[in-house]
């Protein structure tokens, strides 16, 4: 690596910095006046035009606020616990493309890097559950591992159909096979699968039962505060601008389809412009289905994956595979894609149990476990 | 000659090492397991000098994003105290004999190999990867996976001993 390189990445990796914060900002607002909107109210409206400089503020006020060590804490692992939320959030931004050649560097492998590092990220909600030393804390972190692993299988199958369909895991190439229809049109069952597993990653609202605030009153966050809790915020937004980038890349076409018109810098320009279009359009979706949906139960949230989205993920791969080694016309994977999905929805409403029961597991209360393998041991002796 | 590779691979070298070291020094159990990551990343570091992206990608996604995680989430619900005397075992010797008997034959067998080193060596395309490992190597491959997928109905059949109701 030359000098010349070295100074390229490193300014590159301040630039993503910057831009990264400012869609934070962004995003912070946004999100507060959708819910407002959704909520018939005003939203931030003091500081600044229409509360335009509301993020502002709320960075003073969290950076200038007590950072607080609980005494009882692993101090080691405590401060170290928003790093690793916040550095893979960071890293996966080096392979991800705004438009064509803006990004810092393009790799064949693209997709599954993406994949894997974002992987990492629980790590960080496991460190801070585990360090905290605290009984709320280490329960969130439980359910953010066992909710992070479930829902990697279907978010990682989704996107592996698109790499099938595509032939490719390279970022740019997956939008380059869009040019014509966008990936949503041929695989709106893989839209599916990989916005919900998407929003359950990021732990979004019908789905943030690891820092659900009237049970465990906000989870592996419980003990942070100042600037160090501002770190965990910051990631957070960060992966949802990162999950909505990637819908748009897999599934939107990215900056492509249709292709913006003109030449050179301006082709450039506005195609990040359409990009970011797109990509804020999949965010107020976001916002829209938190303000819309409550949250899901901790055991419906565990069905929901194993018993729905996990097996419509096989069927998905299975489904593109057969129309591209037949080699059908793609309008029949569109259909097969709709016809699943209905299917799906179909067989939950018929089933039987109503309401919440529906997509359950059974939970048994823990003394009925305890008779229960009393019982069944030969000896059959407890002291207790 | 010092190149930018050869100070990265020592650096990969040193996290490998070092994490290895505080695993099996550590007296506190979840310091053992995320030095263990550290190690594994190492790992990964080192594939990736060698061209191994793919591999080095499949090292974190499997290694350090699932396989420390399970095990961080099984220690998670235990406390530091229960583990008070976890590294002065009196199983120690015979662990530090086996352990470096393996190390003297794999140092063995590396020295007696003849290492090819070509300069020049670039990544091999994905496409071309997945050629040979899914046409040329499809039965190994089948193989293994047929093993894990026993592996999983016989950690599936030991945990509901009970037979189950749903």
């Amino acid at each position: 690596m030359s000098p010349v390189e070295a100074l390229y990445y490193g300014l590159a990796a301040l630039g993503l910095m910057a831009f990264l914060s400012v869609m934070v900002l962004a995003l912070t607002w946004g999100e507060r006046k959708a819910l407002a909107r959704i909520q018939m109210r005003m939203g931030p409206m003091r500081v600044g035009l229409h509360g335009t400089l509301q993020p502002v503020a709320d960075v003073m006020k969290l950076v200038l606020k007590e950072d607080i060590l609980p005494s009882w804490a692993d101090r080691r692992i405590y401060w170290a616990a928003p790093l690793a939320v916040f550095v893979p959030a960071f890293l996966v931004w080096v392979t991800i493309p705004v438009s064509r050649d803006v990004v810092i560097r393009n790799m064949d492998v693209g997709l599954f890097y993406v994949v894997a590092i974002t992987a990492l990220s629980v790590l960080g909600l496991v460190m801070a559950g585990w360090g905290s030393a605290n009984k709320y804390a280490i329960l969130g972190g439980l359910r953010a591992a066992g909710q992070l692993i479930s829902y990697e299988v279907p978010f990682i199958m989704a996107a592996l159909a698109v790499a099938m369909l595509s032939q490719s895991l390279d970022l740019t190439e997956i939008v380059d096979g869009q040019a014509v229809f966008a990936n949503a049109l041929v695989q709106p069952l893989g839209l599916f699968l990989f916005f919900t597993a998407g929003l359950a990653e990021l732990g979004r609202t019908p789905f943030d039962i690891h820092h659900a605030e009237s049970e465990v009153v906000g989870g592996p966050f419980v003990e942070y505060s100042g600037a160090h809790w501002a770190v965990f915020f910051l990631a957070e937004y960060v992966n949802t601008f990162t999950i909505a980038a990637l819908t748009v890349l897999l599934f939107f076409g990215g900056w492509r389809w249709p292709d913006v018109p003109f030449d050179g810098g301006v082709h450039t320009a506005l195609s990040v412009l359409w990009f970011m279009v797109k990509t804020y359009a999949v965010i107020l979706v976001i916002f829209w289905v938190r303000g819309t949906y409550p949250r899901l139960r901790i055991d419906q949230l565990m069905a929901f994956g194993w018993k729905l989205l996990v097996p419509l993920s096989f069927a998905n791969i299975v489904l593109t595979g057969v129309v591209l080694f037949y080699g059908w016309p793609l309008w029949t994977l569109t259909v097969l894609s709709l016809g699943l999905l209905g299917g799906a929805f179909y067989l939950i409403s018929i089933l039987p149990g109503r309401g919440p029961s529906r997509m359950t597991v059974a939970v048994r209360p823990a003394r009925d476990l305890r008779t229960r393998a009393a019982g069944s041991s030969a000896s059959g002796v407890d002291s207790r | 000659m010092i190149t930018p590779a050869v100070v990265l691979f020592y650096a990969a070298a040193a996290l490998t090492i070092g994490g290895g070291l505080v695993v099996v020094m550590s007296r506190n159990i979840v310091y053992a397991a995320l030095a263990l990551l550290v190690s594994l990343m190492g790992v990964a570091g080192v594939f990736l000098l060698a061209f191994a992206e793919f591999l080095a990608l499949v090292q974190v996604l499997i290694y350090s994003g699932a396989v420390v995680i399970v095990f961080l989430f099984a220690l998670m619900l235990t406390r530091i105290e229960d583990f008070s005397r976890l590294t002065d075992h009196r199983q120690w010797p015979v662990a530090a004999i086996i352990a470096v008997s393996v190390f003297a034959l794999l140092a063995a067998a590396i020295a007696r190999t003849s290492v090819r080193t070509e300069p020049d060596r670039q990544s091999v395309g994905l496409s071309e990867f997945g050629e040979t490992l899914f046409a040329e190597w499809a039965v190994p491959f089948e193989v293994a996976s047929l093993v894990l997928l026993v592996a999983l109905i016989g950690a599936v059949v030991l945990v509901r001993r009970d037979g189950g109701r749903d």
